[in-house]
Order: C-alpha cells, then sequence, then structure tokens
C-alpha cells in the first residue's frame, strides 16, 4: 500500500472522528454518530496491517494474540457492567489509554534512541518533548484514574485522603518529575524514562487521593482531557496525523466538560482539585437539634395526589438505591393522573457529567422531561411539589445565602421556591461537602427517611391505593 | 514546510474544531459524549501496533503488547459501552409502551 493511501485512509478515519463527536452532542443522531466513531477506529486499525516496509508485520502472531486478549477483556466489561456502575468504568476505560499512550511514547523513545546513537544525530528536542508529556501526563492518567475507580467502586473510601504534609509532598513529587524530566532529555537511557514513569505514577495516585466523591466528575473529565492530549502528543512522536487529530479532539472535549463542570460548581478547576489541601476538615458538627418534619409514604402520596405540577430532582443517592425504575413507576403514575412531571437534573448531580441522565435513561424516561438547571428553575415557583431523591448540595440554599460556606457561588435548583419539598434521605447526614442544608428545616419540607428505593415503592403504592 | 511544523499545524487546526464540535453539546449527553471520546482516543491502539512492530528487544515488544491490550480495552470497550449507553436514550415514547412494565 502507498503512503499517500495510508495518509488517504487516515483521513477517512479523522473525519469518521469528527463527525462521532458531531452526533454525540444531540440524542437524535448520537448512535448513528457512536457507530460512525467505531467504523472509523476500525478502519484506523485495520489499515496498519497493511503498510510498512516489511509486510507481514514484524511479531505479527504477538500483536494479534495482544488484541484478541484485550477484546476478550474490554467486551465483557463493557457488556455486563451494570449501568449504575458506569462512572467507574469509563474511569478505567480512560486510565488504561493514557496507560497505553505512555507506553507507546517510552518504546518510541527507546527506539529513537537506539538509532540516534546509531546514526550519532540526537533525536529532536520537540520530539523529546512530545514524549516526556506522553510518559508524565499519560501515566498520571492512568493512576489517577485507578484510583478514582477504586473511590467509585467503594473499594477505597470516597472522601477526600487527606494525610499531613500531602502539599509538600505532591510539590516534591512535581519537583522530581521536572528534574528526572531534564535527565530524561538529555540522556536517552532506558533507566531515565522508566524512573520517570514510576514518579509519574506516583503523582497520579497523590493528585487524586485528596478528591472528594462530589468533585469526581471533574477529575474525570479533566483525565479524558489529558488523555486525549497524550494521545496527541504521541502522534506527534510517531508522524501520525489521525492520532494527533483524534487525541486532541477528545482533548478539546475534555476541556469543554472539565470548564462546563467546574463552572457547575461555580468554583474555579484549581480550587476544586486543590481546595481539599487547604480545607480544614470541617467536622460534620453535632447534628442539629432543631425540629423537621418527617412523614409517610402516605402523607407524601396525598400531598402528590393533589398536585398540578412535581419535579423530581435526583442525586447520587438515587444511583446508589438503584431506584431509577421506581422512580420512573411513581412519574408514569402521576401522569397517568394528569400531573405535569418533569425532572430538574443538575450538571454534577452523580458522578460523573450527565450521569443521571443515563441512570434515568436506563429506566425509559423519555429525554426530553430531563430539564437543565438554567430552564427549569423558572418553573419552580409554579411548582407545587419538589422531591429531592438522594441529591442535598445542589438544592442547598446556603450557596445563595452563606458567603464563606465550600459550596457557595455554585449555582442550585432553586426548589425552596416550590409549594411543598419532600426530601427522602437515608438519614439527617449533610452532602458530600458536608454542609447543613436549612431546606430540611423549612416548614414546607416534608422528610421521608429510608432507602430511596424502598421509599418511592412504598410511596407508590400508597398512591395506587388511593 | 518542514514536517514538524505540519503536524503542529494540524494540532492547532484540530484544536478549532475540537471545540467548534463539541461546544454545543445538550447536558443530557454529557456522559455518553465522554465516554465515545474515550473511545476515540483508544485509536492509541494504531500506534501502539506500530511500535510492537518495530521493536525487536524484549523490553521494547513486552512494554508495545501491554500497550496494545491497553489500547484494545480503551477502544472496543468505550465504543461498547457507548452504544449500550445510547441506546437507551428514547425520544417522547407515544403512550407508555407495556413492555417494559414487564420486567
Amino acid at each position: 500500500m502507498s503512503r499517500d493511501l495510508y495518509d488517504l485512509i487516515g483521513l477517512v478515519a479523522a473525519v469518521c472522528f469528527i463527525l462521532a463527536l458531531k452526533g454525540l452532542s444531540h440524542p437524535k443522531s448520537a448512535r448513528r454518530g457512536n457507530l460512525i466513531g467505531a467504523a472509523g477506529a476500525t478502519i484506523a486499525t485495520l489499515v496498519v496491517f497493511f503498510y510498512g516496509d516489511q509486510l507481514p508485520l514484524k511479531n505479527l502472531p504477538l500483536i494479534l494474540l495482544a488484541i484478541l486478549v484485550g477484546l476478550a477483556i474490554g467486551v465483557p466489561a463493557a457488556r455486563k457492567v451494570q449501568l449504575t456502575q458506569m462512572p467507574q468504568l469509563v474511569a478505567l476505560f480512560n486510565g488504561v489509554g493514557g496507560g497505553a499512550a505512555a507506553l507507546v511514547a517510552i518504546v518510541e523513545y527507546l527506539k529513537l534512541g537506539e538509532e540516534a546513537a546509531k546514526v550519532g544525530e540526537p533525536i529532536t528536542a520537540a520530539v523529546l518533548i512530545a514524549t516526556i508529556f506522553t510518559v508524565v501526563v499519560g501515566t498520571t492518567s492512568f493512576t489517577g484514574s485507578i484510583i478514582t475507580f477504586l473511590k467509585l467502586q467503594e473499594l477505597m473510601t470516597t472522601r477526600p485522603v487527606i494525610f499531613p504534609g500531602g502539599r509538600f509532598i505532591i510539590a516534591g513529587n512535581l519537583v522530581a518529575i521536572l528534574v528526572c524530566s531534564g535527565w530524561v532529555y538529555s540522556a536517552a537511557d532506558t533507566t531515565s524514562v522508566l524512573v520517570l514513569m514510576g514518579l509519574s505514577a506516583l503523582f497520579g495516585v497523590l493528585f487524586v487521593l485528596p478528591v472528594g466523591g462530589a468533585d469526581v466528575p471533574i477529575v474525570i473529565s479533566l483525565l479524558n482531557a489529558f488523555t486525549g492530549l497524550t494521545v496527541a502528543a504521541s502522534g506527534y512522536v510517531l508522524e501520525a496525523t489521525l492520532l494527533i487529530v483524534a487525541g486532541t479532539l477528545v482533548g478539546a472535549s475534555g476541556t469543554i466538560l472539565t470548564r462546563l463542570m467546574a463552572d457547575a460548581m461555580g468554583r474555579s478547576l484549581f480550587g476544586t482539585l486543590f481546595g481539599a489541601f487547604t480545607a480544614t476538615a470541617t467536622a460534620a458538627g453535632a447534628a442539629d437539634a432543631r425540629p423537621v418534619k418527617s412523614g409517610s409514604a402516605e402523607d407524601v402520596a396525598i400531598l402528590l395526589n393533589y398536585a398540578r405540577r412535581v419535579v423530581i430532582v435526583p442525586g447520587f443517592g438515587l444511583a446508589v438505591a438503584q431506584a431509577q425504575h421506581t422512580v420512573r413507576e411513581l412519574a408514569d403514575l402521576l401522569t397517568a393522573k394528569g400531573i405535569d412531571v418533569a425532572y430538574g437534573i443538575h450538571p454534577v448531580a452523580g458522578r460523573m457529567p450527565g450521569h443521571m441522565n443515563v441512570l434515568l435513561a436506563e429506566a425509559n424516561v423519555p429525554y426530553d422531561q430531563l430539564v437543565e438547571m438554567d430552564e427549569i428553575n423558572p418553573t419552580f415557583p409554579q411548582t407545587d411539589v419538589s422531591i429531592v431523591i438522594g441529591a442535598n448540595d445542589v438544592v442547598n440554599p446556603a450557596a445563595k445565602t452563606t458567603p464563606g460556606c465550600p459550596i457557595y457561588g455554585m449555582p442550585i435548583l432553586d426548589v425552596q421556591q416550590s409549594g411543598n419539598i419532600i426530601f427522602l434521605k437515608r438519614s439527617m447526614r449533610p452532602g458530600f461537602a458536608g454542609i447543613e442544608n436549612e431546606l430540611l428545616y423549612d416548614p414546607k419540607t416534608t422528610l421521608l427517611f429510608g432507602d430511596a428505593k424502598a421509599s418511592l415503592t412504598k410511596v407508590v403504592g400508597a398512591l395506587k391505593a388511593l | 514546510m518542514s514536517s514538524g511544523l505540519a503536524l503542529i499545524s494540524i494540532f492547532v487546526l484540530a484544536v478549532f474544531v475540537g471545540f467548534e464540535v463539541v461546544s454545543k453539546v445538550s447536558s443530557t449527553l454529557h456522559t455518553p459524549l465522554m465516554s465515545g471520546a474515550n473511545a476515540i482516543h483508544g485509536v492509541i491502539l494504531v500506534g501502539a501496533i506500530i511500535v510492537a512492530s518495530h521493536s525487536d528487544n524484549t523490553l521494547q515488544l513486552t512494554l508495545s503488547l501491554v500497550a496494545i491490550v491497553l489500547a484494545t480495552i480503551n477502544m472496543v470497550g468505550g465504543f461498547v459501552v457507548t452504544d449500550r449507553m445510547l441506546e437507551m436514550f428514547k425520544p417522547k415514547k407515544s403512550p407508555a409502551p407495556k413492555s417494559d412494565e414487564v420486567k
């Protein structure tokens, strides 16, 4: 195959990726978009086997075997995963991509080093810099994603892990990475690049450990952007334009998502990532002794029965309780009674960008009932009942009223403007941000304690009995 | 134009295309977008295959084969999982389908 044909096919694949991302921006075209992307990736992979100085490719059996191993791991994982575990799977897939990019850069670096030694011509500075970037960022993304996975899978604590002197350890780690990068830059040998990889792996761990559960959406999107950029950089090293285009597209989408998430939390990106270092462990103060109004499932059913408009506000608790199907049952029941039902979705509800949308889509909730924050907020004054399920910080008025509290400035869903508020909670524990929610003590609020799914099932039963 | 500069030009143009294409995405689709983008960077598999086919010592070969395994997981798993998610996104259904209630 000629170089021109090879490059042309690469261009086709790059266009497929662009169309894929374009398709993914709208629900109607999204599925087709994803398939176009998959087709592009398939073409791009197949064509490699037919181009080169030496055909069939050297090490072909081993290469095919490695691909089969990857398929045997990746496909079942993607097929069998529960939808509630989606965030951790996406994090994991992202991490392995970063790891792959780092390894590719290392091998290419060693290869170029050998050639340079033979020819006596040094590797160009640009290639060295791209290599160092890929190794550092790719490995960071790899270990960072693993930690994110462990947190989401609850194999380790979801709370920020803060250790004494953490800031100095991170700073020291960064300095070591810089020094080691200099070493890799000046001496093209194996040890230097492997040490760099080790230091970056440590950095990925240290970087994600202090991030708390609620900030995970930001970290996932950031690591996604990181991996994209490393793929682009390794494309530069390998002189493969397709990798540059694909990696850059992902970098751009990751960056946009990260920015959206940070905006949705009303915080700077820096504050989110490094906030935990400065946060004095906000010991969730002695539980407030003020009275709250807790109700029974029957009370809630009656309240709902006489409503004209109901807004459901889901949060991570919905995912934990796997209550998405029960919620839809409730919504269907209310709709059948002629009640107007909508879901108010906060951009950072859940553990990844758009988490709630996927969860509710699984339960066959049509996507046009899922209303974004800016659109739903003006409708709360006309809403008779808001049901808050397993969410807390995203409806906490403290974000507007209490300067200095950690979520101050975060845009929230204005449920306090609706006629009645029902909170489904497991306990009086504050949300992830650890801030007391005034709304719980509002006279308009009714609390329904218990597992979200069990509570909702009772409400549905009571509503049917009315 | 040197090849290095050509590659950088492609990078810069791709930045603009990427921002343009993704900037209007609705928040409904943030998860599939991320997961789909995730799958796209699995194309590093191409790079992994190239370096594996150039490797001539054990260290290089081992590292590049690991890279192939990881990249395949990333690419194939990413597309499959995104498709699974998108399959569920449906527009407003006409009268509630009975089939769901059986589940």
